[in-house]
């Protein structure tokens, strides 16, 4: 599941792989760009609310990831009520405090300085809330490390100054360069700037897909908030974990660990298609179709 | 232990204690060449004033910038600092050196030289009745290598660092955004103007823990040592152990920049993640060097104003030990999206979350010096307050970050700007506001306004909350930090916090007004001039103390309280 996983060999195969598909890949993409728009995929149009932030939103945006709906669960039912208790509590005691011990209601102080019975409770205490609170938590890091099945389909995103590319190395290898849309370009296509790109991330829905990040010259990030999903790609190493989208739709994120000049220009876009309808994407990008992955219920 | 008399002091011959019999040096000799804690204090001070005023007027910029989406301001900054018609990258450039300059300045060149530097060297010796600190020539050097490292940090803004002029690195200095990331020297002096501040930083430290373990007066033992001395003791040895690990991490930068080495390089074997490690090992115990002193100060303040005794001493005492020794073991917690494996992760999660614990005793315990007191509502107390509110609100983010799982969402997004400045921006400066209004007639010798100090409390507490609270739904919603740029989406609370921000400033207005009334007009200050509740030793000495101290040592009993 952690980068270890993937030996030398392999990085060395898929980093070839990419190298080569480079070149081809925008080749096969001049030339089969415009027919292949114009024929079976036509970029879906985004849902508002879903896969990218709300204006004025002041939680999380909704999640279509199973890991994401538990993190979102753990997060609203165990850590929001928590913490505002706490932060209630101590207001509490303050403004009592302020009103029933300030100089006017209580002239002479006492000169307590010990309790070990309430010192003793208010050590232990945060050590079981803390012990409950590291349950779900643990249980959500071990279901987001669940390896993806054998034969799931494999992704690896590159981050690059400043675009991202997406290499499908079981689907012959292409690569999709992504790269930032202008803002009214953006606008035109019912999309929102700094978020839309020009080419995205085709994934089939409702398969685990194992998504491997490598950066090319400097760490980049790849986030996508509606799925829970953030992992470095760092040169040297390929990181992995398993993406998982429920529904099929557009969704946005924006490279996240900073990178130079363009740090704020190089945003992700992933498009959750049925198996039908991707298959027929990798065709248009030049790619092959295999046997189906085998792909068990996650 | 504590026999060590003034005799070391060679400014001519004082018989006694009283401060217009000092023989204070010539103008220069006195505070460019000085031995004397406390004007090393006064100068540390002015120090992070100005370095404050630098530092919170480019995160005055970035607050501009941000306050709508598009990109409005970067280039006329970037044509003032010199490009004649600066480019897109050029502007954007100029944002990265921003966001680096503030973390920096903020950091190393207001926060630090203010609580360690500052209030630490004017009341450390004082608190444990001391005439000055074990090594009075180094502590001259540790200023100077701080004013060193921010002319250094200055200069890497003009000289080139990429596509544009200075540092767009962040604060953390990533390789290899920060190696081959970023050509021409402004990256290198960045990186030595860590190495000055830090070296300056680990003589303080050095100075401080022989001061404190060798230069008490009799009777002060290490149980009955005012927690503010604690909270420099511990901080002075997180700076011993952490600092150097720092320097050998951008040195191998720096080799690796110039000399061609690979440590943080996979071409030759290297690996970019090891310098994280080895940033974070320095950078964690960092956020608590900066906030524990803030710890000692509220303690101070507390018990003064409720007139009683910190609640469970000893427990205070040794929570922030717990937490000095547990913060080296939690670093990689702000690594979750680096690909570590789950049980590094599982294991930083917990460790992470056990800081809560002796966190909460030092919370509670403020609350229990509170309860059954007599509290009088000054200045410094409305300051500590509001710091117990606004450290527990950050407090409580830390815990929903430290879970790796949830983490994956919230890293590099603007919920950790919050949560960081919730303990640091509202946390540590609120503290040092605090301590400045609680010592400032102590140090002057003046009054201020005690008026125009609740006046600046209320404004600054207004103003921050507004900054910093709609940074969690931004975070929360995917705002990536460190962009310059963002969807419209994010644009209204990203405008409430560019309004929270000019509120805030207003709030810095009434502090400047506040000092020079008070250094113009500002009545004068008597020896204890906050009463019965104030039983440090400082309190035994004239506002201002006299130039050398104690001459003749204390000599603490048994009765006389922390």
């Amino acid at each position: 599941m952690s980068q270890a996983d993937t030996s030398l060999a392999d990085f060395v195969r898929i980093a070839g792989k990419s190298i080569r598909a480079f070149g081809l890949s925008a080749a096969v993409a001049a030339l089969t760009t415009a027919n292949a728009f114009a024929a079976d995929y036509v970029p879906m149009k985004p849902v508002a609310g879903k896969g990218q932030p709300v204006p004025g939103g002041f939680s999380f945006q909704n999640q279509y990831s199973p890991t994401g709906e538990q993190a979102l669960t753990m997060y609203n039912y165990v850590l929001i009520p928590l913490i505002t208790v706490i932060v209630l509590f101590v207001l509490l005691l303050l403004l009592v405090v302020a009103a029933r011990f300030n100089r006017r209601a209580n002239p002479v102080a006492s000169k307590t300085s010990h309790n070990t019975l309430i010192e003793v409770i208010w050590t232990l205490l945060p050590v079981l809330i803390l012990v409950v609170v590291a349950v779900p938590s643990i249980r959500l890091l071990a279901q987001q490390y669940k390896p993806a099945p054998k034969g799931a389909l494999t992704i690896k995103a590159t981050g690059y100054q400043w675009y991202w590319g997406y290499t499908y190395p079981d689907n012959g290898g292409f690569e999709v360069i992504s790269n930032i849309l202008p803002s009214a370009e953006a606008i035109k296509r019912g999309e929102s700037p700094q978020l839309a790109a020009d080419n995205r991330m085709v994934v089939p829905v409702g398969e685990p897909i194992r998504l491997q990040t490598v950066g090319s010259d400097v760490i980049h990030s790849f986030a996508m908030p509606s799925l829970w999903f953030k992992l470095d790609a760092v040169p040297g190493r390929i990181n992995e974990k398993v993406l998982f989208v429920k529904e099929a739709g557009v969704y946005y994120g924006q490279c996240s660990e900073l990178c130079g000049v363009r740090h704020g220009y190089m945003p992700i876009v992933i498009e959750a298609l049925p198996r039908p309808k991707f298959e027929a994407w990798v065709k248009a990008q030049g790619g092959t179709v295999g046997a189906p992955a085998a792909a068990p219920a996650a | 232990m504590a026999s060590i008399p003034a005799d070391h002091e060679t400014f001519g011959a004082h018989h006694d204690d009283a401060h217009d019999h000092d023989h204070k040096p010539s103008f220069f000799a006195r505070w460019f060449m000085s031995t004397n804690h406390k004007d090393i204090g006064t100068l540390y001070l002015i120090f992070a004033i100005f370095a404050g005023v630098i530092g919170g007027a480019v995160s005055g910029i970035m607050r501009a910038e941000l306050a709508h989406p598009g990109i409005q301001y970067l280039g006329y900054f970037a044509s003032l600092l010199g490009e004649k018609s600066p480019t897109f990258d050029q502007q954007l450039h100029l944002w990265n050196v921003l966001i680096t300059a503030h973390g920096l300045i903020m950091v190393f060149f207001m926060v630090m030289p203010a609580i360690i530097g500052g209030f630490g060297n004017w009341f450390v010796p004082i608190m444990i009745g001391a005439p000055d600190m074990a090594f009075p020539r180094m502590n001259n050097i540790s200023f100077w290598l701080t004013v060193a490292g921010f002319c250094s940090l200055m200069f890497s803004a003009f000289v080139p660092g990429g596509v544009g002029n200075g540092a767009g690195t962040g604060w953390t200095v990533y390789a290899p955004l920060s190696t081959t990331g970023s050509v021409g020297p402004a990256v290198d002096f960045a990186i030595f103007s860590l190495h000055l501040s830090g070296a300056g930083s680990i003589l303080g430290a050095v100075n401080f823990i022989t001061t404190i373990f060798n230069m008490r007066a009799p009777g002060m033992t290490l149980h009955k040592m005012p927690l503010f001395v604690w909270s420099v003791l511990v901080t002075a040895f997180l700076l011993l152990l952490a600092l150097p690990v720092l320097a050998a991490a951008i040195t191998m930068l720096l080799t690796d920049r110039n000399f061609g080495t690979t440590f943080f390089d996979p071409a030759g074997g290297g690996d970019p993640v090891l310098y994280q490690h080895l940033f974070w090992f320095f950078g964690h115990p960092e956020v608590y060097i900066m906030i524990l002193p803030g710890f000692g100060i509220i303690s101070q303040i507390i018990s003064t104003f409720s007139k009683k005794p910190v609640f469970g001493y000893l427990g205070m005492a040794y929570a922030m030990v717990a937490i000095g020794v547990v913060g080296f073991v939690v670093w990689a917690h702000h690594m979750y999206t680096t690909g570590l494996d789950v049980n590094t992760k599982m294991y930083f999660t917990a460790a992470t979350m056990v800081i809560a614990v002796p966190t909460g005793i030092k919370i509670f315990s403020w609350i229990a010096t509170m309860w059954g007191g007599s509290i009088e509502f000054k200045s410094p107390m409305v300051w500590a307050i509001g710091f117990i509110f606004l450290f527990t609100v950050g407090g409580v983010t830390g815990v929903v970050l430290a879970n790796g799982g949830i983490d994956d969402n919230l890293q590099d997004t603007y919920y950790v700007v919050a949560h960081f400045h919730y303990v640091l921006s509202l946390g540590a400066v609120t503290s040092l506001f605090a301590g400045f209004y609680y010592w400032f007639p102590k140090m002057s010798g003046r009054w201020h306004s005690e008026f125009l100090s609740h006046l600046h409390f209320w404004v600054f507490f207004v103003g921050v909350n507004l900054i910093f609270f709609p940074m969690h739904f931004l975070g929360a919603q995917g705002m990536p930090r460190r962009y310059p740029d963002y969807a419209p989406a994010f644009e209204q609370w990203n405008t409430l916090a560019t309004q929270g921000y000019m509120i805030m400033a207003a709030s810095m207005v009434i502090f400047f007004v506040n000092i020079g009334y008070a250094l113009v007009a500002g009545r004068k200050a008597e020896g204890n001039y906050w009463g019965e509740g104030a039983t440090t030793l400082e309190w035994t000495l004239s506002s201002p103390p006299p130039f050398h101290q104690f001459e003749t040592l204390p000599v603490i009993e048994d009765a006389h309280a922390h």
